[in-house]
Formats: structure tokens, sequence, C-alpha cells
């Protein structure tokens, strides 16, 4: 039965793949992510978990081998971060285009130059448009929780595609939290044995990635573009029947305190903790904040977004990356251009923190909101800003 | 030139009929690789599964929508061959240990690639691969150049050859460099099978492809096979081509079993590398002088391998405990070093 222990967030997520009773891991080590698979590896030798645990030589052979074992019709499932997620990047937009619904835990953390083993989104953004499913989760139960949920929408035939499941690196893999975890009692038939459609089996010989010509090539990324933006409802399913089960309930967006909120932050993953703290602070002193969280950032669900900020006048948007010489953060771009012309568009004011671990507290995220509604009364608007850079 | 008539000889009709690697795909006319692949997947028949890298032999059978696989065939990316088939051997070994895999007997896994994605972009899956003990083959079908991109070299470029980014010129030769030993490297990963092969020997091939079959466990075929198209020569001369490479002793035909090393074909009055390079434009810069570097280089190389084997024979390693054995072989290799 679910039972609510003290227990490291990466091990939370190493119990819910166990669960999921997956039947190849393929990965390699590399910080903050190291957790996860190193459990994984002692649940496969102690019997606890019946899967073939490939120990590869590189990121890039450990999602091509996901692959291989994925077109078998193996359930699948690896790890990875930074560095290993750019050297895997290649293969990461292959499985997408391939239909190979492997599930994947990013420990996010910042890209070397300069090395950084710490936390930040570079990772995945430098990964954004790799065709996946990306759900951003805020703490270990989330994380937990959403493993289940990323395999049951991964696998629907009605979806098939890879998911990430992005948890901040450290801030969120390396702290222990009380976390309720699901056995297999609890999961019934909410995850039901993975039935591909199609397989490599000899009885039934098929060939998988194939090349393309300029007269397909397009109708391929059409198809995954449908696809991605169609499994939002799978996942809305999967989620609300979650919470049926389980009483635990996510949506692709959340919010807090937004109905009457003048001024809306706007965050992802882990750091959305202390901006909720940050609401309270600001409502109590009399102040109109609110929050919204954006869980599913891939496929985005802007209809839901735009429900949420609808009553706002400034939304203050934060990114935990750099788009080096761009206009600005990738999600401040993003929820500028959704915005862009729609009548009554709130004032929409970007800023960059957290980069490579620097620390957020309660207080920058008041910082932040003050300096939005600054932006939102001058003329000219400003470009983006980062908050807690060194003078 | 004139070639001797026997270097025409192919007598490959005797093999099955069954083709998994089928007629109509878009490779270039006399296209050695495709002679190649036609024989290997004669030789391991319908339960296969292959795992192939982009490249010409991708390209050509598999743009969509048409295919000429009869096997599964799956392909992932240019250096990923050996770790998509690491993966799917070990999907079905799960799959088939849960029982739900819909066949529970044991599947031939086969990834396949050119010498680029082999010596050099692919090295290191291929290394991972071999080191970890996956069941499968691997196959190396080297014409020596990247191909698929217009001829550029690769590792496995032979030295003094031209490429269209080796170009010889006033201050090059060509390729400067030699080919990287690939069997030698797999061999030194402790496989039980390791085998060149030529499909201008198309029964010795096909022993060595039945051989890797039987075998459990890695297993690395390095496969020569000219490409007209990037060796300068007569879409009707691979065949001949081949066998000049062989009968030269440029590419010699052996397998290295258990750490066994055994020439599977002794030419009994090796013909001068001069007789094969001359018959190729993209070595048609080289001097008298050049190839009579090459002809020393290709000498030392199959006396090397004549040491090897003389070293490895059962005869050379029947001591009881293996430590002794290892002394022996090091010894004896020693030994025909100094010839």
């Amino acid at each position: 039965m679910a039972r609510r222990v003290g227990i490291e967030v990466s091990l939370a997520v190493s119990e819910a793949v166990r669960v999921c009773d997956v039947d190849v891991i393929s990965a390699y080590p590399i910080t903050p992510q190291t957790h996860i698979v190193e459990k994984l590896s002692e649940m496969v030798a102690e019997g606890e978990l019946d899967a073939e645990f490939i120990m590869v030589e590189s990121e890039q052979t450990a999602m091509a081998a996901c692959c291989g074992a994925s077109a078998t019709g193996a359930r699948c499932f690896t790890s990875t971060a930074s560095q290993g997620l750019q050297l895997m990047s290649e293969i990461v937009f292959i499985t997408s285009a391939m239909r190979l619904p492997i599930v994947m835990a990013v420990a996010n953390r910042a890209l070397s130059g300069p090395l950084n083993i710490w936390g930040d989104h570079s990772d995945v953004m430098a990964n954004r448009d790799c065709g996946w499913i990306q759900i951003f989760v805020e703490n270990g139960q989330e994380a937990h929780d959403n493993i289940f949920v990323a395999f049951r929408a991964a696998e629907d035939p009605r979806v098939i595609l890879p998911v990430m499941v992005n948890l901040d690196g450290f801030s969120l893999t390396h702290v222990i939290e009380p976390i309720i975890l699901l056995d297999k009692e609890d999961l019934g038939d909410y995850l039901p044995p993975y039935k591909p459609v199609v397989r490599l089996d000899p009885a039934n010989p098929v060939s998988m990635g194939p090349a393309s010509t300029p007269g397909m090539y397009t109708e391929a990324k059409k198809a995954l573009e449908d696809k991605l933006r169609g499994s939002k409802k799978v996942l809305e399913e999967a989620w609300s029947d979650f919470g049926k089960r389980f009483g635990r309930h996510y949506r692709a967006i959340e919010t807090y305190k937004t109905d009457d909120a003048d001024t809306i932050l706007i965050t992802m993953g882990g750091l959305s903790g202390s901006a909720q703290a940050a609401v309270d602070q600001m409502r109590a002193k009399g102040e109109k904040a609110g929050l919204v969280k954006i869980r599913l950032f891939r496929p985005f669900p802007l209809d839901d977004f735009l429900e949420a900020v609808r009553n706002a006048r400034i939304l203050a948007v934060c990114d935990r990356a750099i788009s080096t010489g761009g206009m600005g953060g990738p999600v401040y771009v993003e929820i500028k251009a959704a915005l862009y012309g729609r009548p009554d568009a709130p004032y929409v004011a970007g800023f960059i923190y957290g980069l490579g671990g620097r620390d957020v507290r309660v207080n920058d995220f008041e910082k932040i909101v003050q300096k939005a509604r600054v932006q939102a009364n001058t003329e000219i608007p400003q470009p983006y800003e980062i908050i807690g850079l060194k003078e | 030139m004139t070639m001797n008539p026997n270097l025409d000889v192919y007598a490959a009709r005797m093999l099955p009929e069954e083709e998994y690697f089928a007629p109509g795909h878009r490779a270039c006319l006399g296209c050695g690789p495709v002679i190649t692949l036609k024989l290997v997947m004669k030789a391991l028949g319908p339960r296969t599964i292959v795992s192939e890298a982009t490249g010409c032999m991708e390209i050509v059978s598999s743009t969509y929508p048409q295919t000429a696989w009869g096997v599964p065939w799956i392909h992932v990316a240019f250096e990923t061959a050996a770790s998509v088939a690491a993966g799917v051997e070990a999907g079905i070994k799960a799959l088939q240990r849960k029982g739900r895999y819909p066949d529970s007997g044991r599947i031939t896994i086969i990834a396949i690639a050119g010498d680029g994605g082999t010596a050099d972009i692919g090295i290191q899956a291929l290394s991972g691969a071999l080191e970890r003990g996956h069941d499968f083959i691997y196959l190396c079908y080297d014409n020596e150049a990247y191909m698929n991109t217009g001829v550029q070299r690769s590792s496995q470029t032979p030295y003094g050859s031209w490429t269209t980014t080796s170009p010889f010129g006033a201050k090059s030769i060509g390729q400067k460099t030699r080919k990287k030993n690939m069997p030698s490297i797999a061999a030194a990963h402790n496989i039980p099978y390791v085998a060149t092969a030529c499909p201008s020997y198309p029964f010795d091939l096909f022993e060595k492809v039945r051989k890797a079959k039987a075998i459990i466990g890695p297993k690395y075929l390095h496969i020569y096979s000219p490409c007209p198209t990037g060796w300068r020569i007569e879409p009707n001369q691979t065949i001949q081509i081949g066998r000049l490479a062989v009968e030269s002793n440029i590419f010699p035909l052996y397998e290295v079993e258990n750490g066994v090393w055994r020439l599977t074909h002794k030419p009994q009055n090796p013909r001068p590398v001069s007789e094969y390079l001359r018959a190729q434009r993209r070595f048609s810069h080289l001097s008298e002088d050049d190839l009579a570097a090459i002809q020393r280089m290709t000498d030392d190389d199959y006396q090397k391998l004549l040491n090897m084997e003389k070293a490895t024979q059962p005869s050379a390693v029947k001591t009881a405990s293996p430590k002794k054995a290892t002394a022996k072989i090091a010894r004896s290799s020693g030994k025909g070093g100094r010839k």
C-alpha cells in the first residue's frame, strides 16, 4: 500500500520507475542525475526490478540503445542532465520522429562553459523543439507521480511519443522530502502493459527510421506536430484519472491566487514553491499578486495559459535559461509571442534568474514583481533583466 | 590493363536463392557493399533484425515509402549501428524473459555500418557494445572512404589514395596515413569471433557469416567492399578488384576465433600490389617509389598476420594453465617480430 516516507527525490523517481516495471534501462552517469540510475541498477541487481540495465559508454548510446529496445516493444527509461542531454541531443530529436515512447527524467543542470554542475534549465531549453512531451515538476511528490503519468501518456495508442520529466538539479534531485510512494498494488491498471503498434519482429518485418525526400519530410514533421499537440488531451486524461485514484490532482497550468491578481509571476520547475511563498507575503501586505506555474511546456497549453492570465495587467516571466543574443529567456519569448496582438494583452516583463545554481530567495520574487510594475509604467518597454547579477 | 581471367570467376549461384536484401534499391552500378549485404543476408536468413547506420546502404535501401529489406530493419543515426543493436538485443532479452515478445527463439541481430560509421564516428559505440558482450554481429562494409557524401577520406582510406579531402598535389601524396586496423581493435576486446571477408570470395564470406551467426556473444566482420564510384574503376571490375586486393595481400582473409588467428586464404604466389593499385584511378598519381613503399607496408602487415597465426595456433598454447599459455603467446609473437 502507498506509504509516506522521507526519501531523496531522485530515489522517489527510481521507485516510480520500478513500480512501472520497465523492461530496459540504458544510462550513463552524470551529476546530478546519478542517484536515479544508481538506485535502479541496485534494484536490478537485487531482483526487485526485472529489467535489462545497459550501463553504456555515453549518453548518445544511452538514448540510441533505448531507441533499439523501445522498437522491440520494451518499456524503456533513461535519465540524464546538462552535457549528457546535449551529447544525446541528436538522438533525442530522432526518438520523437520515430515515435518511440521512452520516458526520460532530466535533472536540469546548467550547460558548460564554464563547467557548472548546478541547476538551471539551459539543458532542456537547448532541446526545446525536440518533439517530446515536456513536463516540469515542482517537488518530489510531483516527480514521483509524473513518472506514472509519463508512461501512461507516452504509450497511449493516440500518442506514442517520448516524455521528458524535468526536475531541477540538486535543489530538487538531492533533497529529502516526505513523499507518498505508490506500489504495484496501488497502481492497479492505471498503467497497462505497453502494447506497441509496430515492433521489430521477424514474423512481421517492418523498416523503422527510413530516409525521406523533400516530398515527404514536411508531412512527417506535420504529423509529429499534430500528434504532439494532440497529446495534451491524453495527458489531461492521465492526470485526471491519477487524481481520481490517488487524490493528487495535476493540470497543465497551475494557478495560485490569480483571479483578482494585478501582477502574475510565471514560473516553471522547482522555484515555483518560493514564488508561491512570495505571493503569500505580498498578499499579506495587501498587494494583488498571483502565480502561474507552467507544468506542461510541450505541447504548450495556450488556451489554459490565456485563461489563467486573463484578468492580469502585468506578467512577470521568470526564466532559468538565457537565450544568448536573443530577445529574452525562452519562456518569456514564448509568452510574448502567445499574447502579441491579442486585445487587452497584459504587459509582459522578462527576468532571468537562478543560472548555474545561483540562489533565488522568496524576497527576490517580490523584487521581480516590483520591477515588473515599474517597467509596465514606463513608456519604452525594457529588455529582459537578469536578477541577482553582481555588478 | 589485362586481367587474368581467373579474377573474373564468380560462382555465387550455389548459394540460397532467397533474398532478404532485395533488388530494386538505388545503389550505383557495380556496388560492392550491395553484393556484401546480399550475401550476408542470404547466410543469415529471415530470423534476423538489422540495425543500420546512416550511409550508402541505408540511403539506397530505405527511402520512404520503399524498402529493400525483407527482415525487420531499424535506422536511427550515423554512429548508432552498434548502440541500437545493443538496445534491440536487450529489449528482446527482457521481453522474452517476461513472456511478452511474440518470438521465443534466438534471433540474429546484426549491426551494419560503413567504414566511417565503424572506424570513425561509430567506434565508441562499437567498442562499448563489444565490451558489454551483447549477442550480436557487427558488420563493417569497408569501401575505404565516405562515399555517401561524395568520397571523403576516412581512417580506413589507404595510404596514397586520392579522395576529395585527401587530394594529391605538389605537397601531398593524397591520404597520408595508413588504415586503422579495425579487426585487430575488435579482437582486442576479447570477443569470440572476428573475421575479414570479401564478396569476391562468396563461399569464404558465407561460411564466416554462418559461423558468426552460430556463436553467442559479440562478433565483428570486416568486409572489403569495392566502390566503383569512389575508387574510379568500372562497375564490372568490382569482383576483380576484390580478388586483386586479396591475391596481392592488400586485404588478407582471416579470422580470429577465441583468440586464435587463422588465415582462411593464403595466396600461393601473391601478385604485386602495383597490379591492384594501377587498376584504380584513385591511385593513378602514385610514383614507382610510392608503389614500392606500399609493397613493403603490405609485406610487413602480411608477415605480422602470419606471426599472429603462428603465435596463437592451438599447438602453441597447449599448456596446462592459462597463465603459461599467455606467456607462450607473448614469446612466440616476439620471435615472429624479429624475423
